[in-house]
């Protein structure tokens, strides 16, 4: 699997919605993405890639473009 | 009664502030109250629909301080549900949110105040009021159901002194909202904290903001509430390594913490001299009943205390005897003038009196050990809390028995339900069904398909033989 493929997987699955309605999605945009569904969407995005997210990247985390930037970040070093 | 809150005490004083800059002293909200309350002519019932806004919550003082009486509703309650509510209670006005006014189209606008404005239903008919109910609060969360707590001013009253007192509360606390304002361990926060004049931060955004945190670290946010499931999200930030200076209490209530958790909260608390409050209540005790003191937070793990001030506790044996024997199970009763008056269903309900005297028969079922301090075990009703949220799993079986036509069985363990059926197809439409109807997190819950419903003789669910299905 590549790793667009795992990152969309984990929102798929945690907030269960369809892949066509990731782009653009913020936090909060749906039901399913309340603070229960952000930490769902935290461990499973932490399964996927085998690392742990910082507290302040976790709070940053606030839409499906700004997790794609945070784990591009060094110390996660996710490429997409 | 005297009004609840002496706010004159504490004029001068910042009452709440909110994420945006805005703040208001005490002596503001005595003025706005007051404006709103001559816009009411005389007391009658208000549908509150609450935020953690300031416009919610000078509302909600207006009426307590006023004997108006408001219903209280998280402000994203369907519009069905919503419109079943108004045509069972009828209430004279509703308190919303300005954003939400097109919604009521038809209706005057007769003040607005703080991005909250008051609105004149029209409706032709009311229900009398009995002259001590105070307020109407759910017991679940937001499934819409007409059952109501009622509760009078000296509950609201006696429970908010009473937690005033253990938890040592002055004017220099600030605590941040966690909790919607309807949820009754939300709104014992806004009580209790008013009583001494202390600045309420309040906050739409969740701990699981960066807005949350920054708003926390820049007013300096003293205490915070949270159920179960709240202490889980705050291990999963690591929260023990936030470096927040100004936080002194942290309380727990709305369900029982895992041990696990419980522990480590204790510890972290102790080790950073803040104290970690482990509560326990009902809607039906106005909020508290019970508190583990924070010196025993780590040495009474799993315990969720002693009786708060002004209180009692017994337990009941299945014959009605008192318990004497510590390790003893038997069904936890609570006396004290927190009790609250009984439940409204209907309209009709709103006159009726005091039909608890005082006494509560609480469902949960309890130990207590050599030292009094009491310990959970179990339930005796058919509940399940799911992010602090009672839901009733009888009643989760009658609907979807009633929707589906089905044979199933719902049941499971706190924060996780297993609805279980025998047609494999049917799966999905009855997890979606299940979750429209509670409206909590998907996450919760999971449907899982077995051969056959395992029951008795004489057709009684066994539900014990669900239980290896369990995740675990």
């Amino acid at each position: 699997m590549t790793n667009i493929e795992k990152y969309n997987n984990a929102f798929v699955n945690s907030l269960e919605i369809t892949e066509d309605r990731l782009a653009g999605l913020k936090y909060q945009d749906i039901e399913a993405w309340d603070s229960v569904g952000h930490m769902t969407l935290v461990a499973a995005i932490e399964d996927a890639f085998d690392i742990m997210l910082d507290t302040d990247d976790i709070i940053d985390f606030n839409s499906y473009e700004k997790g794609k930037e945070i784990l591009s970040k060094e110390e996660y070093g996710v490429a997409f | 009664m005297e009004k609840i809150w002496n706010l004159d005490k504490f004029a001068d004083k910042v009452a709440l502030k909110d994420d945006k800059g805005q703040s208001v002293t005490y002596r503001c909200l005595i003025e706005v109250t007051d404006k709103i309350a001559e816009k009411i002519e005389k007391r009658c019932l208000v549908f509150l629909l609450c935020r953690n806004e300031i416009g919610s919550v000078i509302g909600y003082t207006a009426f307590i301080q006023h004997k108006i009486v408001p219903l209280l509703l998280n402000s994203n309650l369907e519009e069905k549900l919503l419109q079943n509510l108004l045509d069972t209670y009828y209430p004279k006005y509703l308190w919303i949110p300005e954003d939400m006014q097109e919604s009521f189209q038809g209706m005057d606008v007769v003040y607005s105040a703080y991005g909250y404005s008051l609105l004149r239903t029209g409706y032709g008919k009311d229900y009398p009021l009995y002259d001590e109910l105070g307020l109407l609060l759910t017991t679940s969360g937001s499934t819409g159901s007409p059952k109501f707590v009622r509760q009078s001013y000296e509950n609201i009253f006696d429970n908010a002194s009473s937690i005033v007192k253990y938890l040592k509360l002055d004017e220099t606390e600030k605590p941040i909202t966690t909790l919607p304002m309807n949820y009754t361990y939300g709104l014992s926060i806004i009580n209790s904290h008013l009583l001494v004049g202390a600045t309420i931060l309040v906050t739409e955004k969740t701990l699981m903001q960066k807005e949350f945190w920054n708003f926390f670290k820049d007013e300096g946010a003293t205490s915070f509430g949270g159920v179960p499931y709240t202490y889980e999200m705050l291990d999963k930030l690591r929260f023990y390594r936030m470096n927040l200076p100004s936080l002194r209490t942290m309380t727990q209530a709305g369900g029982k913490i895992l041990p696990e958790l419980h522990e480590k909260f204790a510890k972290y608390a102790a080790e950073n001299g803040k104290k970690f409050v482990v509560m326990y209540g009902q809607c039906e005790a106005t909020a508290r009943m019970g508190y583990l003191p924070p010196e025993k937070a780590v040495e009474k793990k799993g315990s969720m205390g002693i009786v708060i001030p002004g209180g009692q506790f017994r337990l009941i044996d299945t014959q009605g005897n008192i318990i004497t024997e510590p390790y003893t199970t038997g069904e936890l009763v609570y006396e004290g003038k927190n009790v609250t008056l009984g439940y409204a269903e209907r309209g009709e309900d709103l006159i009726l009196g005091d039909e608890r005297n005082g006494v509560l028969e609480t469902g949960d079922m309890a130990q207590f050990d050599d030292d009094g301090y009491y310990y959970i075990v179990g339930r005796k009703k058919r509940f399940l809390k799911i992010y602090g949220n009672r839901v009733n799993l009888d009643e989760i079986d009658r609907m979807i028995k009633g929707e589906f036509e089905i044979d199933e069985a719902s049941a499971g363990v706190d924060d996780h339900m297993y609805i279980f059926v025998t047609d494999a197809g049917i799966s999905e439409t009855v997890r979606n069904f299940v979750i429209g109807k509670t409206k909590l997190n998907p996450a919760a819950f999971k449907v899982i398909e077995i051969e056959e419903i395992p029951k008795n003789d004489s057709g009684k669910t066994l539900y014990k033989e669900l239980e290896k299905y369990y995740e675990k």
